[in-house]
């Protein structure tokens, strides 16, 4: 893992590297660009180290059978109702999300559920609808969230029926294989 | 941010009951924390920097111009566009949608451009097909985006 550190890196190296030429070719723009990169990067620091501490947490404590009988295969309304409600506590940018969709999987959750925490948390999160509640008003917040919460599920299942089995177990496979990398 | 504050308070609350359990288990459970952060971190921080260049760019009055009341069916398109390929921090992102409301900005086209932005990432792809293969990831995102606009209908039917 330690020989393709420099490989693993190239892409954000890349990415600085444009910012700093952007900085040269159009200095306003540049340091805007700066600013943004510096306050998500942030955000970032702020958010995220909690979420891997309890993912951390739960692949160690909670036992794969636990999971599966919660959400998995046979857990039926109580799966969805749990990947709704998981999904909506989270905080925190989506692609902090996707590290725990992995150890879902692993952990046995069943596909679709896996794809309404997803959902929920993309964009039912409670603690943006707070906000999304005093910035654009109660009428928009909560008509958002209403047609959210069938839609979150609604594009799950959808998603789903658009898969084979072998291309949902290769993906189960090959989070199971992360684990080691 | 209360949220963030929570989420350290129980991961704070259930790492001192995990040390007091069982210290081997804790240690693990760090190093494997550790792992999937450290393994995603590269994504993670190109991320931020193509965030960071894309907004220097679509600053508001470009959006606003993209997607005022009077842009119609095109004004959602654009919006719900602008909302996929950025990547704002929703803390940021309402405020300044309540602004573009202010300024001109149409209910509907604010409601895809929220939509988009929170469920459909296009910077963030490269991370989502990491974990969840090409396929899912492209069908979530080209899902997401659809859903959007019969979020933006139903908004601009709903909101005045």
């Amino acid at each position: 893992m330690k020989k393709n550190r420099l490989v693993r890196y190239l892409f954000p190296l890349a990415a600085a590297l444009a910012l700093g030429v952007l900085l040269l070719i159009d200095p306003p723009a540049g340091r805007k660009a700066a600013q943004v990169t510096l306050f998500s990067f942030k955000e970032m620091l702020l958010v995220i180290p909690p979420i891997f501490v309890l993912l951390g947490l739960l692949d160690v404590w909670v036992p794969r059978e636990k999971m599966v009988r919660f959400m998995g295969d046979k857990s039926g309304l109580l799966g969805i109702l749990l990947a709704v409600f998981i999904g909506s506590a989270a905080a925190g940018p989506l692609y902090g999300a996707f590290p725990v969709a992995a150890v879902f999987m692993r952990k046995g959750v069943k596909f679709t559920n896996l794809l309404i925490f997803l959902g929920a948390w993309s964009t039912t999160k409670i603690p943006m609808f707070l906000f999304e509640l005093s910035a654009l008003g109660t009428g928009f917040a909560v008509t958002r969230l209403l047609v959210n919460i069938p839609g979150i599920i609604g594009i799950a299942y959808a998603l789903r029926l658009l898969l084979r089995e072998e291309e949902v177990n290769a993906l189960y496979a090959r989070s199971a294989a992360m684990e080691e990398g | 941010m209360v949220f963030t504050y929570v989420f350290y308070g129980a991961a704070g609350i259930l790492l001192g009951l995990s040390l007091v359990k069982d210290r081997k288990k804790t240690r693990t459970a760090l190093l494997k924390a550790w792992k999937a952060f450290e393994n995603i971190l590269p994504q993670f921080l190109a991320i931020l920097f193509l965030a960071g260049i894309l907004l220097a760019f679509l600053t508001p009055e470009t959006i606003s111009r993209i997607i005022g009341r009077k842009s119609g069916w095109l004004g959602v398109v654009g919006a719900a566009l602008v909302g996929s390929v950025t990547l704002i921090p929703g803390f940021l992102a309402f405020p300044m949608a309540a602004l573009l409301l202010k300024n001109g900005a149409g209910a509907m086209q604010i409601g895809a451009f929220v939509s988009t932005l929170m469920m459909v990432g296009v910077i963030t792809l490269p991370v989502e097909i990491k974990y969840l293969g090409r396929k899912t990831a492209y069908l979530r995102n080209l899902m997401a985006f659809g859903f959007s606009f019969l979020v933006a209908l139903v908004i601009g039917w709903v909101v005045p």
